[in-house]
């Protein structure tokens, strides 16, 4: 905790090495598996997310988005290439120093992952006490209103297991907000939600981007929904066949979207339009 | 025939690299314990559930052991004159070898099996890593308190049942076979030697945090869903019983040799005492 106070990015400088960035991954490489059922769901992906940002990853199902936020994480090591995080080498970095700088990152999983032997309410309790807070009276405030915030009043004593998928997804949510971190990686936040609710989630994601502007959090979500990601990007990313085919502003992406296709058009450009479209037909191939 | 042999190389190898990777485990326990003390709830709730409410199985399973093994042996030891034997035998048997041996097979299926499953299952439902990522090692919290409950609780279950073991032989042979109880108690109190309970003690140590190791690793390793929970399960419970035969032959072999270095460590543990007492009556008559 000491080493925090002393960081340079906690007092909104720079970063050691100057960036600006604060999750940077250079020609990163990850597959699984080997022969012919090797699979490599990035294949050399560079990137530079900057601090305060609203990033928005987009892409078929199974084209490694989640395993991209793992890898950021450190949940994952690359097979190649390089993931700096604060500023850090994730690769240089020994077991205590990857959770110091985990505890600074939150992470909403894409099943949520609550922990199904302990109730809703200390589930959401769990990050902060894991980070030290020994206040029983300002975790039972602090939880009780991220539950409120997320549409989930008095659910506090309810098992996991007594919600709807919606519901714990929405409970996961408040569990990963409940420690005002600097990164919040959300793993498709709105996936088996109803629209309304799809829509009040990216309003939350929004509403916590701008609370925690005073730290210049910065927030990457993962979604299929087109519709939340226009509402919640500053800038969006759609990774396809292991690289990123579209990398721009939200409008980019729409204006794409819209009207006949362009003449001539590029490769990119049309498996952006295919897939913000939503159409089968194209040169995405995700059925075979 | 070549393909037979490859798949035993196979099983073989498989078996050296869950050995190595179980004594990974345990040195990584070791650090954690070095660096601080083990989160205090998880280890109580271990304690009740490892030691507590595995009483009444083993409790169970060491009254029937020594019940059948004075029924069968006294009928043996009428014929040769020696039915006097029949409790001492009981007990050498149980302290040896059924104590240890059969509380770690009993518990392998008890505590063992939902170990891997519950890890497992937060394996495959991404909580181990959702645990990871708030800052909380899985080792520490995890494993940690399994296997001290498993090191501390083994043992108590294992006196618990070499005493059962005992009394029910005895009831068996003086209130069923009608033996003379004084002859019984003879025997019994001569054969015993520090030494046999050092054995079957030490034993059972070994078996709980082996038993407990094995299945965290199985559990901390789960892939692949329901099923894979399910396959996790399924071999922790047949490696923890192989380790736990295997281990009672070798421990019993080097147990067998070890006996002279105990009698020399017991002789002198007497004779610090010894020491210890004169010394402290010499002051006490100076006082006087
Ligand atoms: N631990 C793993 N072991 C083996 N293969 C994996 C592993 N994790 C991911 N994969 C594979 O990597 C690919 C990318 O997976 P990933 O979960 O990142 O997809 P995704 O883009 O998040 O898809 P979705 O939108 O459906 O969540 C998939 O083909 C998956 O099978
Ligand atoms: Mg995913």
């Amino acid at each position: 905790m000491a080493e925090g106070l002393s960081d340079p990015a906690r007092a909104g400088g720079t970063f050691p090495g100057g960036e600006a960035e604060v999750i940077s991954l250079k020609n990163v490489h990850k597959s699984f598996g080997s022969g012919d059922r090797r699979i490599s769901p990035l294949a050399g992906v560079s990137l530079a997310v900057a601090r305060g940002g609203k990033l928005v990853i987009i892409g078929p199902s199974g084209t490694g988005k989640s395993v991209m936020l793992r890898l950021i994480l450190g949940l994952l090591e690359p097979d190649g290439g390089e993931i700096l995080v604060f500023g850090r080498r994730l690769s240089s970095l020994d077991g205590y120093e990857l959770q110091e700088i985990r505890k600074r990152m939150a992470m909403l999983f894409q099943g949520g992952a609550l922990f199904d032997s302990m109730t809703v309410g200390e589930n959401v309790a769990f990050p902060m006490r894991a980070m030290g807070e020994r206040d029983e009276e300002r975790i039972r405030v602090v939880v009780s209103e991220r539950l409120r915030q997320v549409g989930l009043p008095d659910t506090g004593d309810k098992m996991p297991s007594e919600l709807s998928g919606g519901m714990r997804k929405r409970a996961a949510l408040a569990r990963s907000l409940a420690c005002r971190p600097e990164i919040i990686l959300y793993d498709e936040p709105t996936t088996g939600l109803d629209p309304i609710t799809s829509d009040a989630i990216a309003d939350l994601i929004n509403d916590t981007h701008a609370s925690l502007a005073d730290i210049r959090v910065t927030s990457i979500a993962v979604t299929h929904d087109m519709r939340v990601a226009s509402k919640v990007a500053d800038r969006v990313l759609m990774l396809y066949g292991g690289r990123i085919v579209g990398d721009g502003p939200p409008e980019m992406f729409r204006r794409l979207g819209e009207g006949a296709p362009a003449p001539g058009a590029s490769e990119e450009d049309r498996m952006i339009r295919q897939f913000v479209r939503g159409e089968a037909e194209g040169p995405i191939r995700t059925v075979a | 025939m070549l393909r037979h042999v490859t798949a035993l190389g196979g099983v073989a190898l498989d078996g050296l690299r869950g050995v190595g990777e179980v004594a990974i485990l345990f040195f990584q326990c070791l650090a954690w314990l070095a660096r601080g003390l083990p989160y205090k709830r998880e280890v109580v709730e271990q304690f009740y559930f490892i030691g507590v409410q595995s009483l009444p199985v083993i409790l169970t399973t060491g009254a029937f052991t020594g019940a059948v093994l004075a029924y069968t042996s006294y009928n043996q030891f009428v014929a040769l004159g020696v039915e006097s034997w029949t409790g001492a035998i009981v007990a050498k048997a149980q302290v040896w070898q059924l104590g240890p041996v059969l509380v770690g097979l009993m518990l392998a299926g008890r505590v063992g099996c939902s170990i891997t499953a519950e890890i497992g299952t937060m394996n495959v439902t991404e909580q181990i890593d959702a645990l990871s990522t708030m800052g909380t090692d899985p080792v520490r919290y995890l494993v940690l308190p399994r296997v001290i409950a498993s090191f501390f609780m083994t043992p108590v279950l294992t006196i618990f049942a070499m005493m059962i073991g005992i009394i029910a032989g005895l009831g068996m042979t003086v209130f069923v076979l009608g033996a003379e109880w004084h002859f019984q108690w003879v025997e019994i109190s001569e054969w015993m030697v520090s030494y046999d309970y050092v054995q079957g003690l030490s034993k059972s140590l070994v078996f709980g945090v082996t038993i407990s190791l094995i299945c965290c690793r199985n559990g901390l390793k789960t892939t692949g869903g329901a099923e894979g929970v399910g396959k996790a399960t399924t071999t922790a419970n047949v490696a923890s019983c192989i380790a736990i035969l295997i281990l009672n032959l070798v421990m019993s072999i080097f147990l067998f040799y070890a006996q002279p270095l105990w009698d020399r460590v017991a002789d002198i543990i007497a004779y610090a005492v010894s020491e210890a007492m004169s010394v402290l009556i010499g002051w006490w008559n100076l006082a006087a």
